[in-house]
């Protein structure tokens, strides 16, 4: 009640109750007719005219002004709406009492980790116990290792973009060096997976510090196009240079992945008679599953102890403010470099297991829009944070298969319906609902990796306001 | 009252560590360009060991310029800046740092999301933290407030907790040679005379030599054994600071009206 604190007038009666703000009606009308108006224009040329060939393969135009109407009439209600609810007076925010969390919670949020580890490993087992081996295919394939794949690269790029603060963009580049790295050494050389893993590594890691140096004075917007240009660099390679690479028709019959040397066939010497169980072509793809969660656990091992270590402090230093970490004494030309390397070398990695997943690689594969993804998922996730790259990959890349499941929606809209077919445009509204809500991602605190004595349960409260 | 003219043969005999009054950084005709635009124009200056030298100046006299020439950002075109005997005026800038001078920059550039232990922490990051424990207690007996925000973000302190922070950072890496670049811009009164105190009682207990930067020339002169005046990019005047303090075009450009 803020107004009692203004000089009360004699006579006046003093108002017990600050009046809710009072509704106005027309300047709400005003502003639905408005947003109606602009989606009329909008859906003029999107909505208002159904474009499709026929069978000659000439434009045939359809008027189909009701869906225009119709949306216009849905966004000036829907801008009503919005005005008329927020203009109520929202409930005083309650005191916030200090509850004590109870015991089973505390242990749940201390070892949240382990919980979560415990059910990613259980995952496959669970899934195959379940839905049996025909069923658990899709889940362990399309869900779990697609997403630990990304999860991985989200990882591997936050190194450079999330802690070392140089925008990449060509990201996926080092995610085809890899690939075609174990492509090419295994069907040339017929090394194992276990001995490529490593050298696709080692070559992304390379193929960082060849990008590091002519951007090493590069920062932001600048440094966006180059890495972008990169990115299809090495593309365009590989489309062009048929003799190595086999151009678009891509590297095909790549060796399927081992367990240590032992295939996964039906055969004498096969993994199933090796530990004397039935064969099934689902112990390939659970193994693929345990290799790729694996990876991806290294790479967060990897980065949450460099970010204790002198050079993970050094790349965040280096994200807050170059010039002064050079006039701290730190060789910033070194330190950009390392960021870039270990974050193309988990790209690397990541690559490389992806061609023993597939089988078979072709520049198709390495797009700009994989970059675009990889980025997307490390900004929606909070730059910087593990867990939050983590989840974004979740929604991101398993919202993207969930959208194939939704079989029901076609009887609503039609048989013709195809819920994959608006990716873009649910990903599209999901960024701009998450920059109206989360700016700065899904978790936006960043946990500060040395404590003074211990960790303080309020200090990740205190350090949350302000800047960052 | 210690002049230019008596600093420069010294500085021919290899000047040796300990000994106040010894040439530590010299400057000769230093001339530093933003592209064409030239923004130091010959310059000479000393800095001796165990003294408090200021460098006074309008803005855009080109004082932060030669701050950060010193440090090889941007580097002098001409000229030769010389610290204990030994030419820095090629040496990358983090090379520079490790001769033990450090920099309190202009506009602190404090790491803004790491916290103010973590960006101590980065200050002690050139002698690969063998004093660590050591120098935080003592950053945090100069300046209590910085131990009370230990865990709190550098972005979330105050102004003057920041310039704070920027020179604790500093001291971090325990220099020889301390450049402050305008430590009490924007700061109260109170804050500027708090850290002038901790610059002089460094300078008196630990003979640390400090090269300040101010507009402030007031306190700045007060604190300073020697002093210069820049005008455009030029030096136009030197001697102690009670000498320049008492010259009248002193006076009139930067004390009267301001103070």
């Amino acid at each position: 009640m803020l107004m009692e604190t203004a000089k009360p007038v004699p006579g006046a009666p003093t108002k017990a109750a600050a009046p809710a703000p009072a509704f106005d009606l027309v300047a709400a009308l005003k502003s639905a007719a408005f947003s109606a108006i602009v989606t009329l224009g909008l859906g003029f040329p999107l909505l208002a005219y159904d474009t499709h060939p026929d069978i000659s393969n000439a434009l045939i135009v359809v008027p189909r002004w009701s869906w225009a109407i119709v949306a216009a009439v849905v966004v000036f209600a829907g801008r009503f709406l919005g005005l008329l609810l927020n203009a109520r007076p929202r409930a005083a925010k309650r005191p916030q009492q200090l509850r004590v969390p109870s015991r089973g919670e505390t242990l749940l949020k201390a070892n949240l980790v382990w919980f979560a580890l415990a059910a990613l490993v259980a995952f496959p087992i669970v899934m195959l116990g379940l839905l049996g081996s025909g069923g658990s295919l899709k889940w362990i394939n399309n869900y779990g290792i697609q997403i630990l794949i990304y999860v991985m690269l989200g990882w591997g790029l936050n190194i450079v973009v999330g802690l070392a603060g140089l925008l990449d963009l060509g990201y996926v580049a080092f995610y085809a060096v890899g690939a075609y790295s174990y492509a090419l050494l295994s069907t040339t050389y017929g090394l194992s997976f276990w001995i490529c893993l490593p050298l696709a590594g080692i070559l992304a890691a390379f193929w960082g510090m060849i990008l590091g140096f002519p951007v090493l004075r590069l920062r932001g917007d600048y440094l966006a196009i180059v890495t972008l240009a990169f990115g299809e660099i090495i593309r365009i390679v590989l489309i062009n240079w048929t003799d190595l690479t086999n151009g678009y028709a891509g590297i095909a019959s790549i060796p399927r992945a081992t367990f240590f040397g032992v295939p996964f066939v039906d055969d004498e010497g096969g993994f199933s008679r090796l530990f004397g169980i039935e064969y099934s072509p689902i112990q390939r793809t659970i193994f693929l599953f345990y290799v790729i969660l694996a990876l991806a656990l290294l790479t967060n091992f990897v980065t949450l102890r460099l970010r204790r270590l002198p050079v993970g402090r050094a790349w965040e230093a280096l994200r807050e403010d170059e010039i002064a970490c050079r006039s701290l004494g730190i060789n910033t030309v070194n330190t950009k470099l390392t960021a870039f390397a270990l974050g193309a070398m988990f790209g690397g990695f990541a690559g490389s297991f992806f061609a023993v997943r597939q089988g078979f690689v072709s520049p198709e594969s390495f797009t700009f829009i994989e970059s675009a993804t990889i980025l997307a998922i490390v900004v929606l996730g909070g730059m910087g944070s593990q867990i939050g790259v983590a989840i974004a990959a979740t929604v991101l890349i398993g919202g993207t298969e969930l959208l194939r499941e939704l079989d029901f929606l076609k009887r609503i809209f039609g048989e013709g319906f195809d819920p994959v077919q608006y990716r873009m445009l649910i990903f599209g509204g999901g960024m701009v609902l998450m920059m109206i809500w989360r700016p700065r991602g899904i978790i936006a605190t960043r946990q500060p990796s040395i404590f003074l004595k211990q960790r303080k349960a309020i200090s990740s409260d205190m350090v949350k306001e302000g800047h960052g | 009252m210690t002049l230019l003219t008596e600093a420069a043969p010294a500085r021919a005999a290899a000047p040796g560590r300990e000994g106040a009054g010894k040439p530590m950084l010299s400057i000769r005709g230093v001339q530093t360009y933003y592209g064409k635009i030239c923004a130091l124009k010959g310059i000479d200056l000393d800095v001796n060991q165990g003294e408090i030298v200021t460098l006074i100046g309008a803005n855009g006299a080109g004082k932060s310029t030669l701050m950060m020439t010193i440090f090889g950002n941007p580097r002098a075109r001409e000229g030769s800046i010389t610290y204990e005997g030994r030419d820095i005026t090629q040496m990358a800038t983090h090379e520079i740092a490790r001769l033990e001078i450090a920099q309190s920059p202009e506009g602190r550039r404090i790491f803004p999301r790491m916290t103010v232990y973590e960006n101590l922490q980065m200050g002690a990051a050139i002698n690969k933290f063998a004093y660590f424990d050591q120098d935080l207690e003592r950053a945090f007996t100069i300046f209590p407030r910085l131990k009370e925000r230990a865990q709190q973000r550098g972005g979330t302190l105050s102004g003057g907790e920041q310039q704070m922070l920027a020179i604790a950072r500093a001291l971090m890496s325990r220099p020889r040679l301390l450049l402050l670049d305008e430590p009490s811009l924007g700061l109260a009164p109170l804050i500027v005379k708090q850290i002038f105190d901790v610059i002089r009682d460094l300078n008196k207990t630990e003979g640390l030599t400090v090269f300040l930067v101010e507009q402030n020339a007031f306190h700045a002169l007060k604190l300073a054994d020697r002093g210069y005046v820049m005008v455009n990019g030029l030096v136009t005047m030197s001697g102690s600071g009670q000498e320049l303090l008492s010259r009248p075009e002193v006076r009139a450009a930067y004390l009267e009206g301001g103070h």
